[in-house]
């Protein structure tokens, strides 16, 4: 079996160039692939174009990448209470594209399935539409919407083996295994990498043939946005 | 007029046995508080979940369980997980029976907006554009009027549109309306000691008022 394992983070992310496109997992802050943002951190990489469904908070996920100034233009579902955010989008050098949620998931997929465009009733009225083909199908209007792909993507499983194959835990599966697909390098950081083989086959989520590096990562912070608890 | 919380009273007793259900931030949220026991319904969590539970106690927190508010949860029995392109091909594919809403305004044909602007800043759109656009039932919950005392029900949307002719029904502080199909609000329940004149007053879409209006009935199920 191919083995796909790099060192770390850094050694991951280290071929990664200024402008590059990056898909990077998790929704909110729930399964972000910590380890490879806290590698770019180390780097001087300027003009980066971010495609992550939130944008991280002030002080972590991909909030860290705004705060750092490395990010051109970020393509997001819902970008939230960001002040480094706001304050850059405001001055004008950092760029935002909004997407519905479920789009910005379907581009994605398509992306990493050859899939170039398709067409979704969501956005129709609205200023989403604007500039895009409209076009019926059984009386009701769809949107056509095109794939998303990346150069590198960054994304966090639970369990992954050398060959690449990975397992999510919970809701940290989110946007991760559609993005695996659509990089052209896909790096995934893992909580606990086994040899391959020791994983069962049939619980594999993502299989192998979409992950280019893998690597286990190191003092996960998981740190929870909102802390809810029952009385 | 009703709080908050017997809004979502009321909405609970709209609720039929064996749905799967999206509730939104807000308002929809307090609905899974207030549904009778014996019934069996599964809520749906865009970020990959079927079976939201309630918040977990303390020391069972997990960081890799969460909602699309990004709260802690737990799991019901017999839940499954997904990633997102399946959440929302479960949304747009019309497998949803009923989605419950927030919103900061409603037109008389029934669209929607739920955009927060502030600052000339757009924060997100989320998942609320794929869901109304799913073709499937559409309640709103929210107050009947803005903080400033302006309607909320109007004849056109002056915020940007989330979604156009999607919502089926909206329950606010003051009354139960559906849409009509030619347009406009259609009063079909006032909160217990609101009058007829004073919803009237507060709807600045058109309101179609035929026959008595009874005062809704709530059902304390806390």
């Amino acid at each position: 079996m191919i083995n796909k394992t790099v060192k770390n983070g850094v050694e991951a992310v280290s071929d990664i160039e200024n402008g590059a496109v990056l898909l990077v997992g998790g929704f909110g802050l729930c399964g972000i692939p910590e380890a490879c943002i806290n590698a770019l951190l180390q780097t001087n990489l300027k003009g980066l174009t971010c495609i992550s469904n939130n944008a991280g908070v002030d002080d972590f996920g991909v909030g860290l990448l705004i705060k750092q100034r490395m990010l051109r233009k970020l393509i997001s579902s819902y970008v939230g209470e960001n002040l480094e955010f706001e304050k850059q989008f405001t001055t004008g050098s950092l760029e935002l594209e909004l997407i519905p949620q479920g789009t910005l998931a379907e581009r994605i997929r398509a992306g990493g399935a050859g899939i170039p465009a398709f067409y979704t009733p969501a956005g129709i009225g609205t200023h989403v539409a604007d500039g895009k083909e409209v076009r019926e199908f059984d009386g009701r209007l769809f949107l056509l919407e095109r794939w998303i792909k990346a150069d590198f993507s960054l994304i966090k499983a639970w369990k992954g083996d050398t060959a690449g194959n990975l397992i999510y835990k919970g809701t940290a599966r989110n946007f991760n295994p559609l993005m695996a697909s659509a990089g052209k390098i896909t790096i995934a950081e893992v909580e606990e990498l086994v040899p391959a083989g020791e994983l069962d086959p049939n619980q594999i989520h993502t299989p192998g043939i979409y992950v280019q590096r893998i690597f286990q990562g190191d003092g996960y912070e998981k740190r929870i946005e909102n802390k809810t608890v029952s009385k | 007029m009703l709080s908050k919380k017997q809004i979502a009273q009321r909405i609970a007793s709209e609720i039929k046995d064996g749905q799967y259900i999206y509730l939104g931030i807000g308002i929809p949220s307090l609905v899974a508080n207030y549904l009778p026991e014996q019934l069996q319904v599964v809520f749906q969590s865009e970020n990959g979940l079927l079976g939201i539970g309630p918040y977990p106690e303390k020391d069972n927190m997990d960081p890799d369980l969460i909602n699309a508010s990004k709260e802690t949860i737990s799991m019901v029995k017999g839940s499954s997980l997904f990633d997102s392109a399946e959440a929302f091909a479960m949304i747009r594919g019309g497998h949803i029976d009923l989605s419950i809403l927030g919103a900061l305004e409603v037109s008389e044909n029934g669209d929607i907006s739920h955009w927060k602007i502030s600052s000339g800043l757009i924060k997100g759109v989320g998942g609320a554009l794929d869901l109304v656009a799913s073709g499937a039932k559409l309640y709103i919950a929210m107050h009947h009027c803005h903080k400033d005392g302006t309607s909320k029900l109007l004849k056109h949307c002056k915020m940007p549109i989330t979604g156009i002719k999607c919502v089926q029904k909206i329950f606010t502080d003051l009354g139960v309306f559906t849409i009509l199909p030619e347009g406009g609000f259609k009063l079909c329940e006032r909160a217990p000691g609101v009058s007829i004149e004073e919803i009237k007053a507060k709807t600045e879409g058109r309101l179609v008022v035929k026959g008595e209006i009874k005062e809704m009935e709530l059902f304390d199920n806390e």
